[in-house]
């Protein structure tokens, strides 16, 4: 048989009563697909709450313990930001990327590398390193899902926000976290961090 | 045992009298923040609120340690990190348009000079302090010099 009538064949053998198994099969793992897929999101996104965060001692009582003093805890208005907020990205993409680098910080729970307040201290600079790479890396993204420049009303900041955002931001020269070490925990040692 | 039978007897005597005395009033508490008796819960003032950012504040008197105009919440000052440094100390303070931190910072108490600031002037807020709008709590006659810009 020639092509075309192959091709022919196949919507004629689909169209059929035969092909019923087939749509059945189709239909059901279809079916499955979606539920699959529900699950697997469903059960990330539990990883993706401050309460599954802080079930490990070494950030229940140390980082969270810190954030809980800062503006991103309780302020003004109310609108606070999360663990995840600021350290999971939102787009799915970066956020599957994220999540598998996270295999990490399952092997550290496990071998217990920063398990006591003295271990935690001795690597705070380390950590805090990689978390200001990654933002910078990104120009903040996660600063930014909720914190938008082209939105900022100046005439409602003080002073010297008014000054340092336009100046830093404004120009593109420097992004949020270059001066906004600190926001949410405690500092490490700040010797030769630039602009510190 | 007796001796001590009859003390025992004695004191509680002496609280069952005190038990049936009527209340004392006793004139209450005079304080600045005005007077309240004892017994009664005075209601808790309003939170004052710290100016958030102006303009700075004209010192009183030479040698003041100026005032801070604006709020500091959450900025940490210890061994790891000063954060008041970064607007307020030489290197950044063109940048960020601060009042630089004067040259009296670098100095030890013999009047050498240091190369980075003082560890006697490293904790910034043992002399300056943000402003709150706080009425004045005693009345005072006290009038600030004219030569650093007041009337």
């Amino acid at each position: 048989m020639t092509n075309a009538n192959n091709k022919k064949g196949i919507l004629q053998y689909l169209k059929s009563p035969n092909s019923a198994g087939l749509w059945f099969i189709l239909l059901i793992g279809f079916a499955g697909g979606v539920i699959f897929w529900g699950g697997f999101n469903t059960a990330l996104e539990v990883t993706n709450t401050e309460e599954f965060c802080i079930s490990c001692h070494e950030m229940e009582n140390n980082v969270y313990e810190e954030y809980r003093e800062t503006v991103h805890y309780a302020n003004r208005s109310g609108v606070r930001a999360t663990c995840p907020d600021c350290h999971v990205p939102k787009e799915w993409t970066h956020k599957i990327i994220r999540k598998i680098a996270a295999s990490k910080e399952v092997w550290g729970k496990m071998t217990g590398i920063i398990d006591t307040p003295e271990k935690f201290d001795a690597h705070r600079r380390s950590m805090a390193e990689r978390e200001w790479k990654r933002m910078k890396e990104t120009d903040s993204r996660e600063c930014r899902n909720c914190h938008n420049f082209e939105y900022m009303d100046f005439s409602e900041q003080g002073n010297r926000s008014v000054k340092m955002h336009k100046d830093a931001l404004g120009t593109g020269e420097k992004t949020c976290i270059d001066c906004h070490k600190g926001i949410a925990h405690k500092l490490p040692d700040m010797k030769d961090v630039e602009n510190w | 045992m007796k001796k001590l039978l009859s003390v025992v007897m004695v004191l509680g005597l002496a609280c069952t009298t005190s038990l049936q005395a009527e209340e004392v009033n006793s004139g209450g508490v005079e304080s600045l923040r005005g007077s309240s008796t004892l017994d009664a819960t005075k209601k808790a003032d309003e939170m004052k609120r710290v100016i958030k950012d102006k303009n700075p504040i004209a010192r009183n008197y030479v040698h003041q340690p100026p005032m801070i105009p604006h709020q500091t919440r959450g900025y940490r000052v210890d061994l790891n990190s000063n954060k008041c440094l970064t607007c307020h100390g030489w290197k950044y303070a063109n940048e960020t348009g601060a009042t630089k931190i004067s040259l009296t910072h670098f100095e030890t108490r013999d009047g050498k000079t240091l190369s980075d600031v003082s560890p006697r002037r490293y904790f910034c807020s043992q002399c300056h302090v943000t402003q709150a709008d706080a009425k004045p709590l005693v009345e005072n006659t006290f009038e600030p010099v004219e030569s650093l810009g007041n009337e």
